[in-house]
């Protein structure tokens, strides 16, 4: 009989972690949110060929508070990868804290880029440069606003005791979605602040 | 590891004929209206699609043909500049959004799991949502030109004429909000068949045991969520511009250029993701009436990739006329032209598998056979176009109108109405009309060949498309006087499958489970489905599970008619990417009002935006956020949650 | 309009190029169209006699036999197109001169431009070129996206904002070939069409020479004319060798030589002239250009005068 040689194991019932249906959903949400980043870095490096060096504010733009910044960006990552290790163990405490170290930067992140945005001279409505950094790190900030967000739910459910070492679908989710976040800035951060030094 | 957490499959076990109560019980929209809201069954999500699209397609024809009748005669008085203007651009709208996209989303969302041998999708509720959206956005975009401040720069709404400097009022600005709306929808629904395509077909159905329908809805998703982001942000940067002076296409300091580039890297594989699938319609359907699997079935899905890879290549092949080097206009027109490769693979494998057939003439095949003819007019004179310097000739005359039209009514409408012929037993239970059938193939078929083969020659005659009238003595008159006749009697056409629809509802020949004695999946369980589709989980041998007895293929006999029962709640298998093994048994979520709920927050959302309304706005982001989170609320660990949204 | 046939070397090779890719598509059609209907004809059947029996012969050799042609036809036609665009990518001699040509919401403004500041002068709409003798075009908007289109001698080349198109015309035959907008561009994208006269080259130079001249100075019988003119229309409209110098309006020194108005769709007539001043959206709906509101005697003045302006 074919069905004696198909099903050949027990079958795990519902979402396993990685296994699960909503695990390649996001994968299909970040594929789709990458593009999205792509079109808004094409749209910068297209205005800035046909422009040419003049149209940067700044040759060599202040990397004082986007340079920490961007470390405490990757160091969340780490946090988050911790965090997600600690429920896979069953370690409630280090899956807390991890989520919660991870909470804690994405914010800091956001309030230095708040700063930063501050210190800028230009506005979104100054020139063509202007509307694509405030439109791009705006873009990202909201991402890690909706990331920081979606990390703070899964922290309070697992504050109820939602998750276990089989049962951690949403805690996968939010970690693979942070990760993918944390890895658009560094384009980002490639393109606004350091492509200049190279390219200009 | 509690018993919840993994069972044996080979437990509760039924014979396809007997599957009791418990599962009806289980996968039944209940009665009553708020249920019917929270339905998150395919099927009916899937005919919600459907109709509605058409629902919007009947919109676009009337927009048609009241400019067919400015159109008529030269220097016409039926319509003002501005009413052509919102006429044109609604007409693109609607068919190319609202119509093309969602139909092909309909067909597919209906035929999926049943084709897969699946219990629903891989996110019914996503699948709801992805519905709600659109129904929003076409009502968001239709409201705006109710108003008197519809769309009026045409669907490809070219900066900076779109700019608020020479556009000062909302029209745009509903465009631009109602689309990004609209791509919503279309990436959580492309989303929602990508994954539904890796994880949820039916054990033993390896990829290469697939319909070409869903290679053709795969591809076109897979597209759709690397494409619809670039028209999204290129709407919504404008969007900026207009509302809060920013400067990215704008005269001043903008690049009005980039518009064009961010439009048509979407715009151009759209084409293809609004025929693809219905070509694969032509490609499942066809075969069933000739009584013989499709030539080339691996060339075929092969190219249907190949054709959407090509087509994220050449989207400059619409700009040819912007300025660019020679190097550029002979690099994309090669590009372009390479493109007729896999549409020419497709091309000879209908026709040798009329030839090798044995057909059978039914109305659905008399519209899948006249597909092949009306692609391959559709598709010489996109290869005409491939050419930049006859493009230089050719673009933004009613040559390409023709060619357009041939390509979305011949490759998209021809496929979808005969679809309709064939699938309508399996939606209703009942057949259609083939006497009225033939009347309405032949009356669409002349129609349409007369409205639109003309257009061709006023083209190369030198009439410009988007012209609200056009002086006498240019030599246009009498084709374009030709062209309203046909195109009023390809509304006669569709008028035909109106009726017959209507009447064939209540009185159709009973079709019984597999009227066309056709070899995929869906004509394994009854007419109209029953809620839970298979009452057993099948298992597949090969391409074709109801033509294994005649072709006497496979060693082995895919299972169909006794197997796995899964009536634990809603449950279905889920199977390994490739090969198709289970791996998995998949909760799926009870019918809900999320969805629902999530695209009202949404619209509210936009509808604040559109207006500068902004605690509208925020209202709308709250009630987002709320459903979002009731949405994905877990169970406790020790129950089983739902895996999927 | 139509561009099956041209009259000059930018646009002949692509017309070989277009009736080339006309009849490789019309035989695949035929082909295809034949195969089709004989194959239905040939091998269908009604369903009243019943369902015949599945098989499975092997037929794919048929896709591949179908292809090879169609490659073949692909690198001769694309072979073909890089030829073309070679060829009609630069004029075979250097062009005698430059014409700025640039669109606007809905009309042409046409601009020769000579070696000396003195020998450049603007007209608008129709535009004079001498026969065989390459003009090089600059093609450029002030406002929205345009396409600039003679297809009797070229094809299209779009205005875009902040960009400079070249393009350039020769024709080589005398006539006068229509041209019209061919990009959306706003209400009266349907209003917005051209003409190139072109005319052996000492017509065109006495021409040339016509229009480089300021106007003449008006008659005493249409002073009065000048007067409502340079009141009403001179903030929009130049008159060269007069006060008037708008600059947002066709440039009006030489009206009464052109034979068409408002962007090549009316005649140029002194009724249509004066229903045109009138109230120019009667006509056109859309224009820029603003009703008036003169009187009956004032626009009996001013179309006098603008009659003068040959």
């Amino acid at each position: 009989m074919a069905e004696t040689a198909i099903f050949d194991r027990p079958l795990p019932v519902g979402s396993k972690g990685r296994d699960s249906v909503g695990w390649w959903g996001v994968l299909c949400l970040i594929a789709t949110e990458a593009s999205l980043f792509a079109y808004l870095l094409f749209s910068y490096y297209y205005i800035g060929v046909q422009r040419g060096p003049a149209w940067l504010p700044e040759i060599h733009p202040k990397l004082t508070l986007s340079g920490p910044n961007t470390l405490i960006l990757l160091s969340s990552s780490v946090a988050v990868w911790w965090g997600e290790e600690g429920i896979k163990h069953g370690r409630r405490a280090q899956h807390l804290t991890g989520i919660g170290i991870g909470i804690v930067l994405g914010t800091a992140f956001l309030i230095i880029q708040g700063f930063e945005w501050k210190a800028k001279t230009f506005g979104l409505n100054t020139s063509a440069y202007g509307s694509l950094f405030y439109t791009v790190t705006g873009f990202h900030m909201a991402h890690v606003f909706v990331g920081v967000a979606v990390l703070l739910v899964v922290w309070i459910w697992a504050l109820i005791g939602y998750f276990s070492p089989r049962h951690h679908a949403r805690v996968s989710v939010a970690a693979i979605y942070w990760h993918f976040v944390d890895v658009v800035w560094l384009f980002v951060f490639s393109t606004f602040y350091l492509s200049p030094y190279v390219l200009a | 590891m509690s018993a919840a957490e993994e069972r044996a499959p080979g437990g509760a076990r039924a014979r396809a004929d007997f599957p009791g109560p418990k599962l009806l019980e289980i996968w039944e929209t209940k009665p009553g209206f708020i249920n019917w809201l929270a339905s998150v069954d395919h099927k009916e999500i899937g005919l919600r699609y459907i109709v509605t699209a058409f629902g919007f397609l009947i919109l676009g024809g009337i927009e048609a043909l009241i400019m067919r009748m400015q159109l008529a005669q030269p220097g016409g008085h039926v319509l003002s500049p501005q009413a052509y203007d919102q006429l044109f651009t609604m007409h693109g709208i609607s068919m190319i959004f609202l119509y093309a996209g969602p139909v092909l989303s309909g067909f597919s969302n209906y035929l999926w799991p049943l084709l897969l041998g699946s219990r629903d999708m891989a996110f019914p509720r996503l699948n709801a949502l992805s519905y709600w959206i659109y129904l929003a956005a076409g009502v968001f975009i239709y409201v705006g030109f109710a108003l008197g401040d519809g769309p009026d720069a045409g669907w490809f709404n070219y900066v900076p004429y779109t700019d608020r400097a020479y556009n000062p009022g909302i029209n745009i600005d509903v465009y631009s909000l109602g689309l990004i709306l609209l791509g919503i929808s279309t990436t959580v629904g492309a989303a929602n068949f990508v994954v539904t395509f890796l994880r949820l077909r039916a054990p033993g159905m390896s990829i290469n045991r697939v319909p070409i329908l869903v290679w053709g809805t795969l591809t076109a998703s897979v597209a759709n969520l690397l494409a619809v982001p670039a028209v999204s942000l290129a709407f919504f940067l404008l969007w900026l511009d207009r509302q809060f002076g920013a400067h990215f296409f704008d005269t001043s300091q903008g690049e009005p250029l980039l518009w064009q580039h961010l439009f048509w890297m979407f715009g151009h594989p759209w084409v293809y993701a609004i025929v693809l699938p219905a070509m694969g319609m032509v490609s499942d359907g066809l075969p069933t009436f000739c009584r013989r699997p499709l030539v080339g079935y691996t060339a075929v899905a092969f190219a249907t990739v190949a054709t959407m890879a090509l087509g994220f290549g050449v989207w400059v092949h619409h700009m040819f006329a912007t300025g660019l080097p020679s190097l550029a206009l002979s690099f994309f027109s090669g590009a372009s032209l390479v493109i007729t490769i896999p549409s020419a693979v497709a091309v000879f494998a209908w026709t040798a598998t009329i030839w090798s057939g044995r057909p059978v003439i039914t109305t659905a095949f008399l519209f899948f056979a006249s597909m092949i003819v009306l692609f391959v007019i559709g598709g010489v004179s996109g290869f005409m176009t491939a050419a930049a310097p006859v493009d230089l000739q050719l673009t933004d005359t009613y040559f390409v109108v023709a060619h357009i039209h041939y390509v979305l009514i011949g490759i998209n409408v021809f496929p979808v109405v005969g679809a309709i012929y064939y699938w309508f037993p399996k939606f209703t239970g009942r057949l259609l009309s083939e006497t009225l059938g033939r009347w309405n193939f032949w009356t669409m078929f002349v129609g349409f060949n007369l409205g639109f083969f003309p257009m061709h020659l006023v083209g190369l005659a030198g009439m410009p498309r988007r012209v609200y009238t056009y002086p006498p003595g240019m030599g246009w008159d009498g084709a374009n006087l030709v062209i309203s006749l046909g195109s009023l009697l390809f509304a006669v056409g569709v008028l035909l499958l109106l009726i017959n629809i209507a009447v064939s509802l209540k009185r159709g020949a009973a079709a019984g489970t597999n009227p066309w004695r056709a070899p995929t999946l869906e004509w394994a369980v009854p007419s109209p489905p029953p809620p839970y589709n298979f009452a057993v989980i099948p298992i597949i041998e090969s391409r074709h599970p109801l033509w294994e007895e005649a072709l006497a293929e496979t060693p082995r006999r895919s299972q169909l008619d006794e197997g796995l029962l899964l009536d634990q709640g809603r449950e279905t298998i889920g199977t390994t990417p490739l090969d198709g093994r289970p791996d998995l048994i998949v909760n799926m979520p009870e019918d809900t009002l999320t969805p629902l709920t999530l695209a009202l927050g949404l619209a509210t959302m936009f509808a604040g935006a559109l207006g500068h309304i902004w605690w509208l706005a925020v209202l709308g982001g709250l009630v987002v956020a709320a459903s979002l989170i009731a949405w994905f609320w877990p169970k406790r660990a020790d129950a089983r949650e739902p895996a999927n949204g | 309009m139509g561009y099956l046939q041209t009259f000059g070397p930018r646009a002949d090779p692509a017309t070989a190029l277009t009736w080339g890719v006309i009849v490789i598509s019309l035989i695949v059609v035929a082909i295809i169209l034949a195969l089709v209907i004989v194959g239905v004809i040939v091998r269908g059947r009604q369903l009243s006699g019943g369902w015949p029996e599945i098989s499975h012969p092997r037929s794919e050799h048929w896709i591949w036999i179908g292809l090879v042609p169609t490659v073949l036809a692909l690198i001769f036609t694309l072979g073909w197109t890089v030829a073309v665009l070679a060829k009609i990518n630069s004029p075979a001699s250097k062009p005698a001169f430059t014409l700025e040509i640039t669109g606007h919401q809905w009309w042409w403004e046409v601009r020769y431009v000579g070696p000396r500041p003195a020998d450049t002068f603007t007209t608008a709409n129709e535009i004079h070129i001498p026969v065989g003798i390459p003009v090089l075009v600059k093609a450029a908007t002030a406002d929205v996206i345009h396409s600039f289109w003679i297809p009797a001698l070229t094809g299209k080349t779009d205005t875009i904002p902040g960009r400079t198109n070249l393009a350039w015309l020769e024709a080589d035959r005398a006539g006068i070939y229509r041209g019209q907008c061919t990009e959306y561009c706003g209400q009266q994208h349907a209003g917005m069409a051209a003409y190139v006269i072109a005319q052996p080259p000492a017509a065109f130079e006495a021409w040339r020479q016509a229009q480089l001249a300021p106007a003449a100075p008006a008659p005493a019988a249409v002073a009065g004319g000048e007067t409502v003119f340079n009141d009403h229309c001179s903030a929009c409209h130049a008159v060269r060798g007069t006060s008037a110098g708008g600059a947002l309006g066709p440039d009006l020194t030489h009206v009464a030589s052109r034979a068409t108005l408002a962007s090549g769709i009316l005649p140029n007539d002194r009724a249509t002239l004066m229903g045109w001043i009138a109230n120019p959206n009667s006509l056109k709906p859309g224009t820029r250009m603003p009703a008036t509101g003169l009187s009956g005697p004032q626009l009996n003045a001013v179309a006098s005068y603008l009659e003068t302006l040959k």
